[in-house]
């Protein structure tokens, strides 16, 4: 299983969940996609994304001007 | 079944072009379909070097007003048009463009982007995709 790595530090909306998506379509059934960002709102938008694409979150961590999302697809 | 996002395009307003392009790939990346229907002045935008060409709504002012405007854009890492327009269709998004708009507007399909373009359609291709749609909006 891989893991793929997603910096999206001082990127706006809605290139974080932009890119987020494409992460999750490239990535493998059980690769894990971690997005690292700035923006406080796309903090709150992925795991709703996350919910919506019926994918699991491992973690949110960090403050919504530093953040680390894990994400198993 | 997905769900689907269906808006009409019917304004060429660089400001406008962002709220539905923004929608639309928001819409696909929390796993919806999307169909942008471009129309009257939305569908200048689909002319070979359009989609960065439009003027603001408010404050124009010749065109001072945009490039101050595209000026606090870039400080703020907003993505342009034509970034927007590749993840778009690097998702999915289905593009229609108004048939009745090119015969009114003397606009020919070698004049539009045609790559961009899925669907060349009427009324009932909006119709079509709309009533499957949860979200609808007229831009």
């Amino acid at each position: 299983m891989a893991e793929i790595r997603i910096d999206v530090r001082g990127e706006t909306c809605p290139v974080p969940l932009v890119e987020m998506r494409k992460a999750l379509r490239r990535a493998q059934p059980g690769d894990i996609v971690e997005i690292i960002g700035t923006h406080p709102a796309s903090q709150k938008e992925i795991p709703m994304a996350v919910e919506a694409l019926s994918l699991e979150l491992l973690s949110v961590e960090g403050t919504p001007n530093d953040w680390t999302i894990r994400i198993r697809r | 079944m997905a769900d689907r996002t269906t808006i009409v395009v019917a304004s060429g307003d660089m400001d406008k072009l962002y709220s539905a392009l923004i929608i639309a790939t928001g819409s696909l990346s929390m796993g919806m379909d999307v169909s942008l229907y471009f129309t009257f002045w939305g569908l200048e935008r689909l002319k070979k070097g359009g989609l960065e060409k439009g003027p603001l709504s408010k404050m124009h002012m010749l065109g001072l007003g945009k490039l101050f405007m595209l000026s606090r854009m870039k400080k703020a890492h907003v993505a342009t048009l034509e970034r927007l327009m590749r993840d778009f269709k690097e998702l999915g998004g289905k593009i229609i463009a108004c048939e009745m708009t090119m015969e009114i507007m003397g606009v020919s399909r070698q004049s539009l982007r045609e790559d961009l373009i899925d669907e060349y359609g009427a009324v009932g291709a909006y119709i079509h995709d709309a009533r499957q749609s949860s979200i609808t909006l007229f831009i």
